[in-house]
């Protein structure tokens, strides 16, 4: 084609255009969307790249930060650049009902029963898990919290609390404090008394509270000292730690929770997409990614291969889904704003 | 003579008239660019501030019947089975998602209520029509309650108060009324408030701050003056990220200054600088102070220094002369600096959600959360337009009592 465009002398402007047009035939495109940073790093070295270099496909990346506002505009508008994306299951579950996303034509892409329950929908295939956690500095406090009970309790552990500043997983561990088993905490949390129990629980830490919003934040201020104890990300934790910082995870009742692989309604590249989310739904794909980054894989098979030294750091890890919750989709995407809300209220009361 | 004047007299009126033309053609430009992608956009917006459709979209068929229904027992048989057949279209599929959510803001586990209800209505054998009611009923008990009915039959008209009452802590009551809502729920209207408080206390530390300093920048030797401007603008240089994690880095309990400060020993504690009000002050003084600065100086460098000589000559003290010369003089530079670090401080949520604690909120932050998180476009342009309307409300109130070409900078 350039040398075409050499030899027969045609104009420039429209060799140029010629090429340009050219270009996305030449080799096909798959464009995935990530939330960046390390995660993304990792999803490109478990996934992406392999993927790219066995289907001989360029994998063009973009991230986002969970405006779902960009893709509804998107499918609006029928304009769709996002072929793949990873997926929050609260997103997940409200897009695939507002028909955000394809419906998975899933004898094409794996088992379901494969999977662990839940981490399958019809829109979306289980990407990876994070498990929420509390962490402290082992540097600094020898004996650390054993349990929500004792994250809550200022006399048995005095000093600030690093807190998610939403009411998703706050919540939570709340009722836990107070002595919800885990398998209630969403029925308790759905009646207006549940919700006031849980206030009432962080009432008790607020004056010693200091929220965070990202998980990055959460370890910074436990690093800094401006937090004592904080709930955070488990991957966060074992992130710090292998640059050299001593802090401890404490998994006896961490709430885990998924993001998903989904493919954007009316993506121009729909089998293409399919084929990813296939290939990174196979055990020997999966068990390469908590190589990259301590988060779970969500394949049981693929969790069987796992090199039994990452095990101890993924939330989806037998011993550690022992006394875990895992975390409503269905009643954040019923109850989320209403207590988003009120959480701010009592945030700034 | 008279004539000629005649002729002169057309030929100015005819000349104005060309440069009207030609200055409108100038504009023009300009003015479709804002008209197509500034103010219909933004009209389109704040259309959805009132104006949904969803529910009687998606559910056409009991949209008819339920606005024959006025309560107090639950809608007869015909409307549950135009609520079957709603749901079971499978032309309305992705519109009952929608709705769904829509439904959602009305009581929340609405949203459930519709998939579950669909789901099971699927799967139930529908195929007497006289059966339907109890059959919806057994798919989702909620239907059998009034207060999901009438909660639906809000959702369906097309023009709804909802959002702008929402956004003013008020909600429609059981018999119809306006009220507020509980009081643990209460959030928007103190947070307008918060967000003005903080934008008009950021100011006046601009005001503060950059008035002397612009003086400087104008009175200084220009390699001085070139160094301190550099100082000044230096916050437009970086991202607005980086310069408030910097802030936290400085601030924090083991930050810079509390090391200084507990390393001399003038404080015996390290003190709060960061994740309360104190640090969104600081914070968003130093990203706003140029704001300020900028608009003082330039028209303090159109100050001739002549005037403050004479009022001296005249035998006035310096401080009266700068209160009756030089103040007044400046004034349409400190009115375009207040009025534009308000305005941008008004609409700043990052740094106050960065460097506040949780009593810190501003009421962008919701604007956000609404846009980008929930896709309640409803709820963001209603408080949208609201934040638009108060800080209109206080420019006007503002150009009454100083001038409106003051504070543009016209005068």
């Amino acid at each position: 084609m350039l040398r075409n465009c050499y030899n027969t002398g045609a104009g420039a402007l429209a060799c140029v255009i010629a090429l340009a047009l050219s270009l996305p035939a030449a080799s096909q495109e798959l464009t995935i969307v990530g939330a960046g940073g390390a995660l993304q790093d990792a999803e490109r070295k478990a996934f992406f790249e392999p993927f790219a270099e066995q289907f001989k496909v360029k994998v063009v990346e973009d991230t986002y930060t969970g405006e779902m506002a960009k893709v509804r505009a998107m499918v609006m508008a029928n304009q769709v650049t996002w072929d793949v994306m990873q997926i929050d299951s609260t997103e997940m579950l409200r897009g695939c009902e507002e028909g955000l996303f394809e419906k998975l034509d899933w004898s094409k892409i794996a088992n379901r029963d494969d999977f662990l329950p839940g981490a399958t929908s019809d829109c979306g295939a289980g990407a990876f898990a994070w498990g929420f956690v509390t962490s402290y500095d082992k540097t600094k406090m020898a004996e650390g919290p054993k349990s929500w009970a004792d994250f809550f309790d200022l006399k048995k552990f005095p000093g600030k609390r690093g807190v998610r500043a939403t009411a998703r997983l706050t919540l939570e561990t709340a009722l836990f404090a107070d002595g919800v088993p885990a398998s209630e905490v969403y029925q308790v949390l759905a009646t207006p008394e549940g919700v006031d129990r849980a206030f009432a629980k962080l009432d008790e830490i607020k004056a010693e509270t200091v929220f965070w919003g990202s998980g990055a934040e959460s370890i910074e201020r436990l690093v800094a000292g401006d937090v004592a104890i904080t709930t955070t990300f488990n991957g966060r934790v074992t992130a710090a730690n292998q640059k050299g910082k001593d802090l401890a995870i404490h998994w006896d009742g961490q709430i885990y929770g998924q993001d998903y692989w989904g493919i954007v309604k009316g993506s121009p590249r729909l089998e293409l997409a399919e084929q990813f989310i296939k290939f990174a739904s196979t055990p020997e794909i999966q068990k390469e990614f908590p190589k990259y980054i301590t988060y779970g894989i969500l394949n049981k098979k693929g969790i069987e291969l796992v090199d039994p030294s990452l095990l101890a750091d993924m939330p989806t890890a037998p011993e550690n889904l022992k006394s875990a919750t895992a975390l409503s989709s269905e009643f954040w995407a019923d109850y989320g704003e209403e207590l988003e809300e009120r959480f701010k209220a009592w945030q700034a009361k | 003579m008279e004539h000629a004047a005649v002729i002169e007299m057309t030929s100015i009126r005819k000349a104005q008239h060309a440069a009207v033309i030609r200055s409108f053609l100038l504009v023009f430009p300009l003015v479709g660019y804002l008209i197509v992608f500034f103010v219909a956009p933004l009209c389109l917006v704040l259309l959805y501030s009132f104006y949904s459709p969803e529910v009687s979209r998606a559910f056409p068929l009991t949209s008819q019947q339920i606005d024959r229904w006025q309560g107090p027992d639950i809608p007869d048989s015909d409307t549950y089975l135009a609520l079957a057949a709603d749901l079971l279209n499978p032309e309305s599929e992705f519109l009952v998602g929608e709705a769904a959510r829509r439904l959602n803001y009305e009581i929340s586990g609405f949203r459930t209520v519709i998939s579950r209800t669909k789901r099971n209505l699927a799967a139930a054998d529908i195929s007497n029509p006289a059966a339907l009611k109890e059959e919806v009923i057994r798919a989702d008990p909620h239907w059998g309650e009034v207060r999901y009915w009438a909660a639906f039959k809000r959702a369906t008209s097309t023009v709804t108060p909802y959002y702008f009452l929402a956004a003013l802590d008020l909600e429609v009551n059981g018999t119809g009324g306006i009220s507020p809502v509980p009081e643990d729920r209460r959030i928007f209207v103190s947070t307008f408030l918060r967000s003005i408080w903080i934008a008009a206390t950021v100011t006046l530390i601009c005001l503060v701050l950059g008035y002397p300093l612009a003086y400087a920048l104008i009175s200084l030797r220009p390699e001085f003056s070139a160094l301190l401007m550099f100082s000044v603008l230096l916050p437009f240089w970086t991202s607005l990220l980086v310069r408030t994690t910097a802030w936290i880095v400085v601030l924090s309990q083991e930050g810079i200054i509390n090391s200084l400060l507990t390393g001399a020993a003038i404080v015996d504690a390290p003190l709060n600088l960061v994740f309360n009000r104190t640090g969104v002050f600081i914070t968003m003084v130093h990203v706003l102070l140029p704001f300020m600065v900028l608009p003082i100086l330039s028209v303090m460098r159109g100050v001739s220094s002549t005037y403050m000589k004479a009022s001296s000559s005249l035998g006035a003290h310096p401080v009266r002369g700068f209160l009756s010369v030089y103040l007044p003089l400046t004034m349409p530079g400190i009115g375009a600096g207040c009025m534009m670090t308000f305005i941008i401080a008004v609409g700043y949520y990052v740094t106050p959600l960065l460097v506040g604690g949780g009593g810190d909120n501003m009421i962008s932050y919701f604007i956000a959360f609404y846009t980008n998180e929930t896709i309640n476009w409803g709820m963001a342009a209603a408080i949208g337009l609201i934040l638009l309307a108060t800080v209109l409300v206080l420019y006007a109130s503002l150009g009454k009592l100083i001038g409106v070409s003051k504070i543009v900078g016209l005068n």
